[in-house]
């Protein structure tokens, strides 16, 4: 509860992530977690972005179209304009979160299950137009995306090019991870000042929200243009690691699990998502034996989950001021 | 005593019903000005209108002389007039505390970027809000239940934290709709002084309200409603002779005035 306990909460996490991981995948040769865990760092940015929406009292299933925009914007940006991925990533999150203040500014207006329903469908209408527009080469996908490049200062190399990599796979690792620490420490603190509190408000009592004065649609727009901004940077490492983006990258069945991810980990907790995804997408993984009882068992247990711990997994409460715990629901 | 707000020819149709019909008042400076009506009149409608939280189908309402009607309801509390509300009035899951700390967010100086770095007006901001939140908690006998859940409170403590809530936004004109209603004789003999020690504060109130002997004794002035139409304004004794109000009211099955 105490800052103490924060403080060397924070680290042991930091130290398993960046050294512990790295280092027991060296000693066991288990290179293929690498690529698992860099996904579930990637999916867990998207689906904090997703949490957000969720802090205002909006049911967001439509991630999956800010993920495939950013992914398509980096990628077209490198592979027809030979513009850096250094530069796309952020250009890729802004161009998400441009579009999302056009998307935003109508369909915010709508709560409960039809805002639900709109952010589902967006899902589907960007990728029928990936499939349709120009500029995204239609069902091909863009592919050969080439890898990022070295980013240099003054002839300093602060990043090598991926390309010149031996293994480029804990190179991957390390960005994602370092950026969805990032992120959380972000949401974390955003949580925590007046602006989480704002938000708080408004899945509480939008009415009275703003007859106390609470600018309700430009603080709505905020939220989803940060989730969206987390989107379409999720999105856009995605095309860069598998050097391909097609408008089947991300679908429906994405934007689901984004929202799943937040509802499992816990909607009250900001690390919530990171949980959630990792138990998601672990436990997926882990019944791969099942062959095709994979899905049953899989959607049984996690009906169970929800039925039995509805505030998340992290309602099992390990230490509840370490897990940025925000108050009730 | 100055008219602080003015309703000229206020009128709301809802397709072919007409629910507030060119109703005209003021409402004086430091004044106690309650709206009633038997159900049906149009009062809460008239909150709305006044409120923002609806357009104005004709007319308007005049603030210090300022037009003031249409704009988006956070504009018109930020311009000083500030509405609770019947129901749902405060924010469930924070404690009472958090609840009276956000209502602050009209005073904050600080942008919200400043909050989100903490920079030192916001870190003032915040340790001013949370002493002003402590001083309205005591004045409203809230303070010792400042850390409870709202939701988990009982009904009278209720409406106290959504009058706490309007105060915090340092209303000029603090509009309280139904502020007795669901309470027994002693809460809304306590809750009228609650009132009563709001005005003195230096707020201007305008309440709708039903419960008629809370009304006579708190109100200077009565505005009557009856099927969206203005039938009478005056003080409590001149309402109670007045004979359309009387006919109204009978003319009711549910109502009763109480004289």
């Amino acid at each position: 509860m105490t800052r103490t306990t924060k403080i060397v909460g924070t680290a042991v996490f930091l130290a398993l992530v960046l050294v512990g991981i790295p280092a027991f995948i060296t000693v066991s040769e288990r290179w293929d977690l690498y690529y698992t865990l860099t996904s579930v760092a990637l999916l867990s940015i998207a689906s904090g972005g997703v949490w957000l929406t969720f802090y205002i009292g909006r049911i967001n299933i439509g991630q999956g179209a800010y993920a495939l925009m950013g992914g398509y914007v980096s990628a077209i940006l490198v592979v027809k304009y030979g513009v850096s991925f250094w530069l796309t990533l952020p250009l890729a999150g802004l161009f998400c979160a441009a579009a999302s203040v056009l998307i935003g500014l109508p369909i915010l207006r709508l709560r409960g299950v039809y805002f639900a329903m709109v952010t589902l469908v967006l899902t589907e209408v960007a990728r029928l137009l990936m499939l349709a527009l120009p500029i995204t080469n239609g069902a091909k996908g863009i592919t050969n995306i080439p890898l990022p490049g070295a980013v240099k200062i003054f002839g300093l190399t602060l990043i090598p090019d991926f390309a010149t990599l031996s293994n480029v796979r804990p190179a991957f690792y390390y960005l994602s991870v370092i950026l969805m620490i990032v992120s959380f420490a972000v949401l974390y603190r955003l949580v925590n000042s007046r602006l989480g509190k704002l938000c708080r408000s408004l899945q509480q009592n939008e009415e009275l929200a703003s007859s106390i004065g609470v600018n309700i649609s430009y603080l709505r727009i905020i939220a989803y243009v940060i989730s969206s901004f987390l989107g379409g940077i999720g999105g856009a490492i995605f095309g860069a690691i598998s050097q391909s983006v097609y408008p089947s990258s991300f679908t429906i069945v994405d934007s689901i699990n984004f929202m799943l991810n937040c509802f499992l980990g816990g909607l009250g907790y900001v690390f919530g998502p990171i949980l959630g995804t990792f138990v998601l997408y672990f436990g997926w993984d882990l019944l791969f034996e099942t062959g095709r009882f994979q899905l049953l068992i899989f959607s049984t247990v996690l009906i169970g989950l929800i039925l039995a711990l509805p505030n998340g997994v992290l309602s099992l409460r390990f230490n509840k001021a370490l897990w940025g715990s925000s108050g009730r629901e | 005593m100055n008219d602080i707000l003015q309703v000229i020819d206020l009128t709301k149709r809802f397709g072919g019903l007409t629910a507030v019909s060119n109703v005209t008042f003021s409402v004086r400076e430091l004044e106690i000005l309650s709206v009633i009506g038997p159900n049906g009149a149009g009062k809460s409608t008239l909150f709305k209108l006044i409120a923002s939280f609806l357009r104005a189908s004709g007319g308007e309402v005049r603030f210090r002389g300022e037009r003031i009607s249409n704009l988006a309801p956070h504009i018109t509390a930020r311009k000083g007039i500030v509405r609770t509300f019947q129901e749902t009035n405060i924010f469930k899951g924070m404690t009472v505390r958090e609840n009276v700390i956000i209502a602050h967010h009209l005073r904050s100086k600080a942008s919200l970027f400043g909050f989100f770095i903490g920079s030192p007006v916001a870190v003032r901001d915040e340790r001013e809000f949370g002493r002003s939140a402590d001083r309205i908690l005591e004045f409203l006998g809230l303070g010792e239940i400042a850390n409870e859940i709202a939701s988990n409170l009982p009904q009278g403590h209720l409406r106290a934290l959504g009058i706490a809530i309007g105060l915090s936004t340092e209303p000029t004109v603090l509009l309280l709709d139904e502020p007795f209603a669901g309470m027994n004789h002693d809460e809304t003999m306590r809750a009228v002084e609650m009132v009563r020690s709001v005005r003195d504060r230096g707020v201007t109130l305008l309440l709708v309200e039903h419960d008629m002997s809370a009304v006579m004794k708190i109100s200077d002035r009565i505005v009557v409603l009856n099927f969206g139409e203005k039938i009478a304004e005056g003080t409590p004794a001149e309402i109670q002779e007045n004979e359309r109000v009387i006919e109204a009211y009978l003319g009711s099955e549910d109502e009763s005035i109480g004289l």
